[in-house]
């Protein structure tokens, strides 16, 4: 039945609209990193059910299996895991740091901040 | 011999997936922090037990039943202080447990 | 996939899709991390019910533990709610996102069907590592193979990604040590805590030089096993205090053992070339191929973890180090 065959793929691409949503929705910063953070993890989902065999188990060699998963896009997604969580702590480094030169880490306010500081001062 | 075994494993498996289920519903339906945590606590000690216990019946005397149990004796030892952990975190500031009655009360009533 | 498989999978990703709701409806930030981490360990399982062991366990550790770590320390140092907002406009992002994904699924229904082996995706390039990773490589976790082996300069990149973070992390943030107050403080500030700590760390620190060097047989590696470590180091450090662990893995010490981690892998692979191979080609390190892959992809994932450990400890130890100046 090619909705439950699909089910999987529907609801990655649910929580990748989420997290999307999420990121250009939310005016604070952190709650955007978290939406970045779930697009990431529900690439990865997309990933690894594509190699997902049926009858197969890990792809770890052990005597009498025939069948192994398919260990390529594993791969793939322990190098993204780890680049994920590279990104995620240099931009959280990034939002302290915006929080201590402006105060808030409210988007808006940190626009309307920028931009009294571009015109200068309303004499 | 096999079939007791068999049906020891699907009590306690039964058992731990009621004492889940009832700390899940423990947790939205309690109306006080302290209730909340006790009933989430009962998740992460017995419940867990019965599960491995369960599972460890139904394979033997195996390797894998030595990592269960090693598995279990992890989870006892950090999930109660978690719960001590939060709980402390809470009463230092601040939030007091709400008593049916204080102590000033029964002092006053069983005095009078 | 067997019906209880698919079961269990309907099953994780239902509460995903709940837990994703609850992140978009909440106000609060501290409870928006925590369902953060629950999000990382429902996908976690659910990478373990599509056979992707070594995924799941970095996933777990990575997303559920450090990830959680660093948020918290960061809202604790901006605050814990969201601010409402006046005339929030939500039609025009829900609009995109409703159109990027009709797009997506519409895209979708000309993939092939899920877990069928007859997929071009597994008839390629996926048998000739399966079949011959046994007789040329040698090791049970082909993963482990792969990513060490078959694809090392992938994992090179990759560590020298983690190394840049660092650098990033420390130029934003840097390290600031604490001068006053005592260590190890008499009476025990919290000891239910410490003791449990106490005896925890030992066994979290075995089991993680277990992971680093039992990834070729099973899930692991220097990834994983790299996090667990500094994870153990975490935990010192939030029951004790933030001079005790300090003093214990002093932050040169470990900004040098980091860059001797990237070190050693592309040390690897220029011994290699001197020794007549390419690049990161194992199968001249010694005489024996066979042996030299085993050698070889011990010592690059010995590197990894290293480099991976102290990269995690000192962004923690530069995310707290940061928030005393912001009470």
């Amino acid at each position: 039945m090619m909705t439950l065959e699909h089910y999987n793929y529907w609801v990655v691409i649910f929580l990748m609209m989420a997290g999307f949503y999420i990121l250009i929705d939310s005016n604070n910063l952190i709650k955007k990193i978290i939406g970045l953070n779930i697009f990431q993890t529900s690439v990865f989902m997309l990933y690894i059910s594509l190699g997902k065999v049926a009858g197969g188990t890990a792809p770890i060699a052990a005597e009498g299996i025939k069948t192994y998963s398919n260990p390529l896009p594993h791969v793939l997604i322990l190098t993204a895991i780890v680049v994920g969580i590279a990104t995620t702590s240099l931009a959280l480094a990034l939002v302290i740091r915006i929080k201590e030169s402006y105060d808030t880490v409210q988007e808006n306010e940190i626009l309307e901040l920028d931009q009294i500081a571009d015109e200068g001062p309303q004499a | 011999m096999t079939f007791i075994i068999d049906a020891l494993s699907w009590v306690f498996l039964m058992l731990g997936c009621f004492l889940g289920i009832s700390g899940a519903v423990g947790i939205f339906q309690f109306k006080e922090f302290y209730s909340r945590v006790h009933a989430a606590s009962v998740t992460d000690t017995l419940c867990v037990f019965f599960i491995m216990a369960g599972l460890v019946l139904q394979s033997g005397f195996t390797l894998v039943t030595v990592k269960l149990v090693l598995a279990v004796a992890l989870l006892w030892f950090t999930s109660p202080v978690a719960s001590h952990a939060l709980i402390h975190a809470a009463y230092l500031t601040g939030l007091k447990p709400k008593l049916t009655t204080t102590r000033k009360e029964a002092a006053k009533r069983g005095q009078s | 996939m067997s019906n209880i498989n698919l079961l269990i999978d309907i099953v994780l990703l239902t509460m995903l899709v709940f837990t994703t709701v609850a992140i978009i409806r909440l106000r609060s930030l501290f409870a928006i991390v925590m369902l953060s981490g629950v999000y990382s360990l429902l996908s976690a399982n659910i990478f373990v019910i599509l056979d992707a062991v070594d995924v799941a366990f970095t996933e777990a550790a990575v997303g559920a533990g450090i990830s959680t770590v660093l948020m918290l320390a960061t809202i604790g140092i901006t605050g814990y709610e969201q601010k409402k907002r006046r005339n929030h406009n939500w039609i025009a992002p829900l609009t995109v996102v409703l159109i990027t994904g009709a797009v997506l699924v519409y895209g979708t229904l000309d993939m092939p069907a899920f877990t069928n082996p007859n997929d071009p995706i597994h008839l390629h390039v996926a048998p000739r590592y399966i079949n011959d990773s046994p007789t040329e490589i040698g090791i049970p976790n082909m993963v482990t193979s792969v990513l060490a082996s078959y694809r090392g300069y992938d994992t090179m990149g990759e560590v020298i990604v983690v190394f840049a973070a660092l650098i990033g992390v420390l130029s934003l943030l840097g390290i600031r040590e604490k001068s006053s107050a005592p260590l190890h403080a008499e009476p025990p500030a919290r000891p239910i805590l410490q003791v449990m700590a106490k005896f925890m760390i030992p066994y979290i620190i075995l089991f993680s030089l277990y992971v680093q060097f039992h990834g070729d047989f099973g899930p692991g590696g220097g990834f994983q096993a790299g996090v667990i470590f500094s994870v153990a180091i975490i935990l010192y450090t939030l029951t004790f205090s933030q001079q005790d662990a300090m003093a214990l893995v002093p932050p040169r010490v470990l900004k040098r053992f980091a860059a001797i981690g990237v070190l050693i892998y592309g040390g690897t692979g220029v011994v290699s070339m001197f020794k007549g191979g390419n690049f990161l080609d194992y199968n001249v390190l010694v005489d024996d191929p066979l042996h030299g892959q085993h050698y070889g992809i011990l010592i690059i994932e010995f590197g990894v973890g290293l480099t991976v450990a102290c990269v995690m400890m000192l962004i923690f130890f530069a995310f707290i180090s940061r928030g005393d100046k912001n009470p």
